[in-house]
C-alpha cells in the first residue's frame, strides 16, 4: 500500500507542507512559497498518474508501442502556466503592499488597518 | 453563424479584451466594450430561445469531437446564467466610463476594461463549457482578472483585500483541479457527460467521494459559503464601485452554477446526497450564515462592507433552496441566483453613484441624502425592499419559492427562520433609510470624504440613472410578471432532475 502508492504520498505530504505554510507564515512573501508549494505538489500528483510501466516519452514513432499517457502532461503544462500567472500576480501585489503599508507581514498590516478604525 | 453561437459566447469577449490596448483612448474602449457586451448579451438571448424549442446544444470545439476535443454544451442551466452575466455585465458598463473615471488613474483605464472583459470571458466560459479541466481553466482566468481588478481600488486595503483573495481563491482553484485530476485517473475523461455515465458505473467508490468532498470545499471557497466567506466582504468593499456592482450580481453565482453542475450533472444526485450528509450540512451552513452574516451587517458603518454581509446572507438563502434536493428547492435557488443579482446589481450601481457625487460610502457620510439624491436613494430603497422579499418585488417571489419548497417538506422550523431572517434585513435596510432620509444634511463634516467631493452634492447623471433604474424596473417588474425568469428556472432543474417540462 505504501509502496504502490508512494507517488500520491509524496504529493500529499507537499501538499500539507505548503498549506502549512500558507495558514502559519505571517510573511507574505512566505505565504506565497508555500501557495506555489501546494499547487506543485498537484502539479506531480497529475505527472506521476501519467506513467505506464515500462512506458516511454509519447513520442509518435512505428517502434514505440508503450508509452505514458500525454494527457495529464498536456493539462498540467496548463496548470504551470496558471500557477505561474498567479505567483506573478501576487508577488507585485506584495510590492505594492509594501509602498502602501511599508511592512510585509501580515500582523502588522492588519495592526494599521485597525489603527485607522 | 447560428451553430457557432456557443462559442462566439466565450470567445467574443476573449478576442476583444487584446484588442482594447490598440484603441487606447478610455472614451473609445469603453464604447468598444459596452458594444461587446451587448453583443454578448445578444448572443445569450439567441441561444435562450435555441434551447427552449430545440433543447441542448452541443458543440466540438475546432471539429474535434467530444471525447477528444473539447465540447461545449448549453441546455436550460447554461443559458440561464449566461442571459444573467450578460446582461449584469451589460448595465453594469453603461455607468462605468464616469465611474472609472473618478475612481481610477486615467493611465490605468485601458487595463481596467481589458481585466473586465477577461473577467466576464472566463465567467461565460465556466458556465458554457462541457469539460471539467476546461471549468479550472476559465475559474482561473476569472479569478487573476478578479484580484487584478480588486487591487485597483483606490484604498490601501484594496490591495489587502486583493490579496488575500488571491490566497484563498487559490486554495480553492488547486482543489478543485485534485478533484478533476482524481476523477480523470478513475474515469480517463474529462468530459462531463461523460464523466457522469462512468462514475455512475465504477464499483469502487472511495477515491470519487475524495473527489467529491475536495470539489465541493474548493466550490465553497469559492462562493463564499459560511465559514469560507471570509475573502467577500473586503473584496467587495474596497474593490472600484463598478467591480463591486460587477462581481456582487454574477462572482457568487458562478459559484453556485458549478456546485449545482458538479453535484447534479457530475457526481449524480445519488451519489451527492447519500454518500456524505450533504443536506443537512448545507442547511445548517445556509441558516447560520444568514444569521451570522446579517447581524454582522447590521452593524457595518461602510454601506458598501453592508450590502457585501447581505450578499453572504443571500448566499446562504441559495443553499438552503439547494440543500432540498428537490425540483422545487432547486427552482427557488436558481431563481434566487436571477433575482439576487437584480437587487444586488442595483445596489452596488447606486452606491457607485453615490461614491461618484459624495467621494464617500460611509454610512454617517449620507446623511440627508434622499433630498440631495433623491433618485439613487429612492433607488436604493426599493432594491432594499426586494432584498427584504416585500410583495410585487423579485425578492418576494424568490423567498416565496424558497419557503412552499421547504414547508413541502414540513420543515416549518427552518421556514420560520428564513422569516427571521428576513426581519434582520429590514433592520440593516431601514438604518439606510433613517440616516438618508431623517437626518440633516452634513455640510461642513469632511471625516472620511475623498478631497476634492463636491461640498453641494447634487443628484447622479443619467449614465447612473438609466442602468439603475433600468434594474430598478427589473427588480418591479419580474416580481409581478415572474413568466421568464420562473419558466428559465424551473425548466432549468427540471432537466437537472431528468423530468420533461
Amino acid at each position: 500500500m505504501f509502496i504502490g502508492l508512494a507517488n500520491t504520498w509524496v504529493a500529499i505530504l507537499l501538499m500539507m507542507i505548503g498549506l502549512y505554510i500558507v495558514i502559519a507564515q505571517g510573511n507574505l512573501i512566505k505565504k506565497i512559497i508555500g501557495l506555489t508549494l501546494f499547487q506543485t505538489s498537484v502539479f506531480i500528483f497529475y505527472i506521476s498518474m501519467a506513467k505506464v510501466e515500462g512506458g516511454t516519452a509519447p513520442i509518435f514513432s512505428s517502434d514505440i508501442s508503450i508509452y505514458s499517457n500525454p494527457l495529464p502532461h498536456a493539462l498540467i503544462l496548463t496548470a504551470i502556466v496558471v500557477g505561474i500567472s498567479t505567483t506573478a500576480l501576487a508577488l507585485s501585489l506584495i510590492v505594492r503592499i509594501k509602498e502602501a503599508y511599508g511592512t510585509i507581514e501580515e500582523e502588522e498590516i492588519q495592526g494599521l488597518d485597525e489603527e485607522q478604525d | 453563424m447560428v451553430s457557432q453561437l456557443p462559442v462566439l459566447q466565450v470567445i467574443l469577449p476573449l478576442m476583444a479584451a487584446p484588442l482594447c490596448l490598440l484603441l487606447k483612448r478610455s472614451t473609445l474602449v469603453w464604447l468598444f466594450c459596452l458594444i461587446v457586451s451587448f453583443l454578448s448579451l445578444l448572443i445569450s438571448i439567441l441561444l435562450v430561445q435555441q434551447v427552449s424549442t430545440s433543447g441542448p446544444i452541443d458543440y466540438a470545439f475546432g471539429g474535434w469531437d467530444v471525447p477528444w476535443g473539447i465540447g461545449y454544451r448549453i441546455d436550460q442551466l447554461n443559458v440561464l446564467l449566461l442571459i444573467v452575466i450578460t446582461a449584469m455585465s451589460s448595465v453594469v458598463l453603461i455607468a462605468a466610463k464616469e465611474s472609472i473615471a473618478r475612481e481610477i488613474d486615467p493611465e490605468k483605464h485601458v487595463y481596467f476594461y481589458i481585466l473586465y472583459l477577461l473577467s466576464l470571458s472566463g465567467m461565460l466560459g465556466i458556465v458554457a463549457t462541457g469539460d471539467a479541466f476546461n471549468i479550472f481553466v476559465f475559474l482561473e482566468i476569472t479569478s487573476l482578472s478578479v484580484y487584478a481588478l480588486i487591487a485597483m481600488g483606490r484604498h490601501r486595503r484594496a490591495l489587502w483585500a486583493s490579496y488575500q483573495y488571491l490566497i484563498m481563491g487559490t486554495i480553492g482553484a488547486t482543489f478543485i483541479l485534485i478533484g478533476i485530476g482524481m476523477m480523470y485517473q478513475m474515469t480517463g475523461t474529462l468530459n462531463i457527460t461523460d464523466l457522469s455515465v462512468r462514475l455512475a458505473e465504477l464499483p469502487q467508490k472511495r477515491t470519487i467521494l475524495t473527489a467529491f468532498v475536495f470539489i465541493i470545499v474548493g466550490v465553497c471557497l469559492k462562493l463564499a459559503l459560511f465559514p469560507l466567506h471570509l475573502w467577500l466582504p473586503n473584496a467587495y468593499t474596497y474593490a472600484p464601485s463598478i467591480v463591486s456592482a460587477f462581481l456582487a450580481a454574477t462572482a457568487t453565482k458562478v459559484a453556485i452554477y458549478l456546485l449545482i453542475r458538479f453535484t447534479y450533472s457530475v457526481f449524480g444526485p445519488s451519489l451527492s446526497f447519500a454518500a456524505i450528509p450533504l443536506q443537512t450540512l448545507f442547511m445548517a451552513l445556509g441558516l447560520v450564515g444568514i444569521f451570522v452574516a446579517s447581524v454582522t451587517a447590521i452593524y457595518q458603518t461602510n454601506v458598501k462592507k453592508l450590502f457585501a454581509y447581505s450578499s453572504i446572507a443571500h448566499i446562504g438563502y441559495m443553499i438552503l433552496g439547494f440543500s432540498t434536493g428537490t425540483v422545487a428547492g432547486l427552482t427557488a435557488t436558481l431563481l434566487h441566483v436571477f433575482n439576487h443579482a437584480l437587487m444586488k446589481s442595483a445596489l452596488f450601481l447606486a452606491l457607485a453613484a453615490v461614491m461618484l457625487r459624495i467621494g464617500s460610502v460611509q454610512l454617517s457620510s449620507m446623511q440627508g441624502l434622499g433630498r440631495q439624491m433623491p433618485w439613487t436613494m429612492a433607488a436604493i430603497v426599493l432594491a432594499g425592499l426586494s432584498l427584504i422579499g416585500v410583495p410585487l418585488t423579485v425578492g418576494f417571489v424568490s423567498k416565496w419559492y424558497l419557503l412552499v419548497a421547504i414547508i413541502e417538506q414540513g420543515n416549518w422550523v427552518v421556514a420560520g427562520l428564513i422569516l427571521m431572517g428576513s426581519l434582520l434585513a429590514v433592520i440593516y435596510v431601514w438604518r439606510i433609510v433613517e440616516v438618508a432620509y431623517f437626518k440633516e444634511p452634513a455640510t461642513a463634516q469632511k471625516g472620511d470624504v475623498l478631497e476634492g467631493a463636491a461640498g453641494g452634492s447634487t443628484e447622479a447623471p443619467l449614465s447612473f440613472l438609466i442602468p439603475i433604474w433600468l434594474l430598478v424596473g427589473a427588480n418591479i417588474y419580474f416580481g409581478i410578471d415572474t413568466r421568464f425568469s420562473t419558466q428559465l428556472a424551473q425548466s432549468a432543474a427540471q432537466s437537472l432532475f431528468g423530468v420533461s417540462p
